[in-house]
Parts: C-alpha cells; structure tokens; sequence
C-alpha cells in the first residue's frame, strides 16, 4: 500500500451570499461579541446546503460540508460534479488561497496548482520577463528557471517572440506561454482546474498528454473537469460532488455511471407539463411536450459510449387538424457549431398531409459511432411543412456527453492516443492491400 | 484519526481552519525571495516602458515640486527653513515624505489590488507589500543623488556648506524606520479594507492631510511656540523628517521624542502583521 500524501479531515467551507454593506458589519461585530466571551460563532449553526436552484432561507451556505478524503501517492483523482457543487472550492482550499471554515488538511511534498494559466503575467514585459516572473509564482526559484528557460521556450514555441512584450501576443502565443512555465514546474502534487479545456483542440491534447505524463513519473493529480472523457482517460479514482458533499467516492467507473445518473431530467430529459407554459405556435395549434435522449434500450441516459447508438425522442401535441408538421433537429457541439440537421419530412409523415389533432411521438436514431468525444446539445424545433414561418423552437433543449472508453472497437482502433479534433467520428471501412511484392522503388 | 497520529506522521503542509495570530511563516517567505525580487523588477521596469524619458521622470516630479514649494512658501508665505537653503530644504522633505506615502499608499491596495493573482495561486501574500516597499527605495536611491547632486552644484555656485560627516550613517536606520512604518500602517489599512473598503478612500486624501502635519513644508522650530503643536508633535512622522534633516545638514530638531517614533512603528508593524496574517487565510471571500 503506497503512502498517503494527502488527507483531508471535515473539511467546510461557508459562504455568505448577498452584498458586503452595513448588515455584514453587524454579524461581524456580533460574531467577534460571541468570540470575546469565547463562544462559538453563531453563524455557522445555519446555513443551507449548497444547491443553487433551490431558494434558500439563510443568507450562509455551505458550499462544502464535512469532506474527508485521502490521496495515495501516484494516484490520479478526478473530481466530477455539476456546476456549484462545491468542485472549485474544494481546489481553493487545497491549493491554499481560501481557508476552510472547519477541519484540517495534510499534504506532503510540494503542491502546485494550475487553477489558472498565466496569472501575474504583466502585458509590458516580454516573454521573457513573464517565464521569470510567473515561474515565480508558481513557487520556482530563480536558478530553477533558468535552468529550464531553453526547454519552456522550445516547449511554447515561440522563441522569435520572446522578447516582445506580451501584450503583443495573440492570446494562442499567450496561452501556449503561460502552459509552457506551468507545464515545467515539479510538483509531488499537482492540482489542475478544468481551465486548461480552454484553448484549442491541440492545445488541451498537449495539457492532457503532460499531465499523462505528470502522472506516469509517479506524481499525484488531482484534476477536476467537466470532461468525462479526458477523466475516464486520466484518472484512476473519482470523487463526485454533489450540493457541496461527496456523493460517491469509487472507481472513475462508477463515478461517471452516478454522474450521469444525476438530476437525469435536467440534461437529457425535458418535459412540458404545463400547458400554459410549454412552447407552442403563436396561434397554439401546436405545443412542444416532451424531448429526451435514449440508448437502445429505451432509457434516459446522459452519457454515450461512440460506439452506442442515439436516440433523441420528441413529442408533441397537435390542436387542430390544420398543418402538415416538419420536426427539425439542430445538434451542435460544445461550441455551438452545427453538427448537422435532421428533419423528420422523409419520414412516415406524408409530405402535405394535415397531421389530425393529437399527441406525438417523433424519434430520430444516430447510428453508433457517428460522434466524436463531447458534449453535444440539440436544438428542438417544428415548422411547417413546407416552411412558411410558423414555428417553435427551443435551443439547447437537452444535451449528453459522449465518450470513449478507449477499448479497441469501432473507429479507434487500436490507436490508443486521444482522438484527433474532428466533429464527427465515422467508422468507415477500409481495404488495404499489397499491390507490389518488391522492395524497389 | 487522532491528532497524535497525524503529528507523527510528517506532514510538509498543515491547513487549518482557525490560525494563531503569531502564525507568521518566515521560512515560507524567504524561499520566495527571488519572487519579491522580480516583483520589483517588474514594478520599475514596466512603470517606464513605452515612455521616453524613462526613470528621468523621477528627477522631474521632485524639482518641479520643489520649485513650487519655494515659491508657495519662502517667496509668498516666508516661512523660515532652520538655516537651510530653502532648495534643499524642501526637496529633502519631499523626498523623504514621497518615500513613505508611496510606501503607505502602495502597501494598502495589497489584496485590493492583486485580488486576481491571490485568487488564483498560493504565495506568501506578505512577499507583495515587501517588494512594493523595497521598489520604492529604488525611487527614493534616486532621488536622492539629485539632492546630493543639488547639494554639490550649490556649493560650488554659492559656497553653500556641506555637512557631510558621521551624521550621515543616521539616515540608514532613519529609512529603515520610514519603511517599517509604511508597511505597518499600510498592511493594516489592506486587511482592513478587504471587507470595508471606507478605509481605502481614507488614505488618499488622509497622506494628503497628513503632508501638513508632517515637518515639510516648515521645519519644527516654526511651530514651536504655536498652540497647535501638540498635533504636530503626536504624529511620529514629526521626528523622524527632523532627524532626517538633522542628519543630512546639522540643522533640526533631534530629541528624544525619535524613540517615541520608532516605538510607534514597531507597534503599528507588529500589529499589522497580526491583521495581514489573520486577513491572508481567507480574504478571497470577503474582497
């Protein structure tokens, strides 16, 4: 059993939301009345939990409540959970910049972390300058740097600019600088924000293939992402978040298995129970219902393998027997590029046939491996048949993620590097072939 | 776990929620010393870039002050200057004024300012009003040869005595004071703000005000018979810009009253680095 480098002992963290004004003056004042005749603070016997849909009764939430965790030494763990589920604050904590309320933490050997890439880079100074400064930062000393300057700067590639003040930089130049002193610090632990998806595609492969690195030489990460991917690819153990405690603490696995299982209805499901509130045609012949994405089986799910295929169902009701209908289905990357669009007019439905009052039921299956890795949102919209304005739509109405786990069917292979940028990830067939048995040329 | 077994075990790092006030990791800071060393580096280097006259603009803004300074104040208003030349006088006092509210006023935007660095990476926070007070006293090196400067070409045009001697060994732990007591009072002002920020809008015109109750603009002896001096004599400023001037040209007002001064600062530092210490932990919450 290897030893543990980190262990963190009830760890919370209380906020207090609103403004800092003259009522914060008070509570401070009655808070250091309650510390002088040496009781407990008042405020934190409330507090919320930290679910930021719920409307709270208290202005103190806890935004982390009794964590307790420990870290081996080379283990790499991924720390997954929904926006504001205490994700960030946990990293604030470990990496020092803001203080627990309660409990303890024990680290051995040094920590970096990479919350941020370039902090207290100065837009006057050259490239140069900056390696220095920023190195320093980050916990280098001088001779360390220098020691390394070469390598940062071959790593950055961008050695003709490097006595150009930064402000100069295309933010591209910037980043792959400020990755480039980040990625040469010698951490025995090293924490990493989801900040480095940042940047372009050959740029989080270059930070995902260092900290592949980082953590091959024994090191200890802890990396918190959005990417389930680049978690299933990296981590060997996963903490999942949830309302500021730990739902789970297991195999990458499993984490993401409960991930995904999580508030389902808020990703991959939507509904519109409500009549007077459901999307509909200005003259309310039309109402959207319902849209969910499906695996084969039938089931809700917010995570695909690429080698599973999709199904997005929708529904919806017709009021009056008096237009021929057209769904239309927009999907769109992370970055709301267009995957492509699928229409429902060459399917059963006959073109120009008034569709009779009712509820509908529309599915559009994606065939396995069609997809690339990532999270792909879908756009809800039915118009008229043919398209004469009428229409409803609703954008980003539900979204999944999909994944790779690596093994060696479909599209990948056995190329066990991460996949290429492409918007799509076709498995189409190959025949390759000797044509000439000589080795002339 | 037990708290027994968790001392044993060598941990290299401890987070705790509550910390002590004397908590001070001196050992932390100077391993990032090369940082505070950057930190001036980058300071000075980046107040000059894309400007012609580059660090000559450390020469103007004293001359120019001192040039208005004589004639607000010994040409119109004829306030004695002790003895000494009113050019040097002045620009002394000046001098050494601009060294401590520059310190003051630099120290007290410390979290304020530099919320977006300490947001994000740990380094000891005191590492940043250091280097702000040790890049100051590279303004101050130069300022100070135009004085010397200014003394010599006095002499050789006028005949103005120079007063050089040991005396001018007082002005090394004059400054050193001067430092402590900028970076006392301005730690206190930062903590102090990074909940309220009243206190931030304080010292603007506060080192203003407090200018005039300070000896520069007239010396002491002007005042010493005046019904309002006991608030001259209460700021420890007061014996420090005399001692300062006492040192340089034989002239002022050195008493016993400096130690008043120097106790002053060391309190104000102490208690600074007790508010700094406790306010570093957690002020990302609150700023």
């Amino acid at each position: 059993m290897s030893e543990v480098v980190i262990k963190v002992e009830n760890i919370s963290k209380q906020y207090r939301l609103g403004l800092v004004g003259t009522g914060t003056f008070y509570h401070d004042l009655n808070r250091w009345w309650h510390s002088v005749r040496g009781n407990e603070d008042p405020y934190l016997q409330i507090g919320d939990t930290n679910d930021r849909l719920a409307k709270g009764e208290s202005d103190y939430i806890w935004s982390l409540k009794d964590i307790n965790f420990e870290v081996k030494r080379g283990e790499v763990l991924g720390i997954i959970g929904k926006n504001g589920a205490g994700k960030s604050t946990l990293l604030k904590i470990l990496s020092r910049v803001t203080q627990p309320t309660t409990g303890t933490i024990y680290a051995k050997g040094r920590i970096s972390s990479l919350l941020e890439v370039g902090t207290g880079f100065h837009p006057e100074l050259s490239g140069r300058e900056n390696i220095f400064l920023n190195g320093a930062i980050l916990g280098m000393t001088k001779t360390e740097i220098k020691s390394k300057f070469d390598e940062i700067v071959d790593f950055s590639g961008i050695g003709r600019y490097i006595d150009t003040p930064v402000k100069r930089y295309s933010s591209g130049m910037y980043v792959r600088l400020a990755f480039a002193v980040a990625a040469h610090l010698e951490p025995e632990i090293l924490i990493v924000d989801e900040v480095l998806a940042v940047g372009d595609a050959e740029f989080q492969k270059k930070c995902l293939g260092k900290m592949k690195d980082v953590s091959g030489e024994g090191k200890t990460v802890l990396f918190v992402s959005h990417n389930l991917g680049a978690v299933k690819n990296l981590c060997t153990r996963g903490i999942l978040l949830n309302n500021g405690k730990i739902a789970l603490d297991s195999s990458v696995e499993n984490i993401i298995d409960a991930y995904s299982g999580l508030d389902v209805e808020n990703f991959a499901e939507r509904t519109w129970n409500n009549s007077e509130e459901a999307p509909a045609f200005p003259d309310k012949v039309v109402r959207l219902q319902s849209i969910r994405v499906l695996n084969q089986d039938g089931l809700v799910k917010t995570v695909f393998d690429v080698k599973e295929p999709i199904s997005v169902q929708v529904g919806y009701w017709v009021m009056e027997e008096k237009y021929s209908l057209d769904v239309h289905l927009y999907f769109r990357d992370n970055v709301g590029q267009t995957i492509f669009v699928a229409m429902s007019n060459r399917g059963s439905v006959q073109k120009g046939m008034k569709q009779p009052v009712g509820l509908y039921s529309a599915t559009c299956t994606i065939p396995a491996n069609f997809f690339n890795e990532g999270i792909i949102w879908v756009e809800y919209l039915i118009c008229l048949n043919p398209h004469i304005g009428l229409n409803v739509c609703v954008d980003n109405a539900v979204c999944f993620d999909v994944i790779d786990d690596k093994n060696s069917n479909g599209a990948r292979g056995n190329w066990n590097l991460p996949w290429p940028p492409a918007v799509v990830r076709p498995n189409l067939s190959w025949d390759v072939k000797q044509i000439e048995r000589s080795n002339t040329v | 776990m037990n708290e027994q077994e968790n001392n044993n075990n060598n941990w290299d790092l401890v987070i705790r929620s509550k910390s002590s006030f004397f908590d001070i990791n001196l050992v932390d800071l100077w391993k990032y010393r090369d940082l505070i060393l950057l930190f001036v580096r980058r300071d000075f280097v980046a107040n000059y870039k894309q400007t012609i006259l580059g660090p000559l603009w450390h020469f103007i803004t004293p001359i120019f002050t001192t040039v208005m300074y004589v004639l607000v104040f010994t040409k119109i208003a004829k306030i004695p200057t002790d003895g000494i030349n009113p050019i040097l006088f002045y620009m002394s006092g000046t001098t050494l004024w601009n060294y401590f509210s520059s310190c003051l006023s630099g120290t007290s935007s410390t979290f304020t300012g530099n919320a977006g660095i300490f947001g994000k990476v740990y380094f000891p926070r005191l590492v940043t009003p250091i280097s702000t007070i040790i890049s100051n006293l590279m303004k101050f090196a130069i300022q100070f040869f135009l004085v010397l400067a200014v003394m010599v070409w006095l002499f050789l045009k006028k005949g103005e005595p120079i007063y050089f001697g040991w005396n001018w060994l007082l002005i090394i732990p004059l400054l050193i004071v001067m430092a402590v007591l900028g970076l006392g009072l301005g730690i206190i002002i930062s903590s102090l703000t990074t909940k309220y920020r009243d206190f931030g809008v304080l010292v603007g015109f506060g080192t203003q005000l407090l200018m005039y109750a300070t000896p520069v603009v007239y010396p002491l002896s002007f005042i010493a018979d005046k019904s309002f001096k006991w608030l001259i004599v209460i700021n420890p400023l007061t014996y420090l810009m005399e001692a300062f001037r006492f040192a340089l040209f034989h002239h002022g007002t050195m008493s016993i009253y400096l130690f008043y001064s120097i106790g002053f600062t060391f309190v104000a530092f102490f208690i600074g680095l007790m508010m700094f210490n406790k306010v570093e932990k957690s002020f990302m919450d609150t700023v």
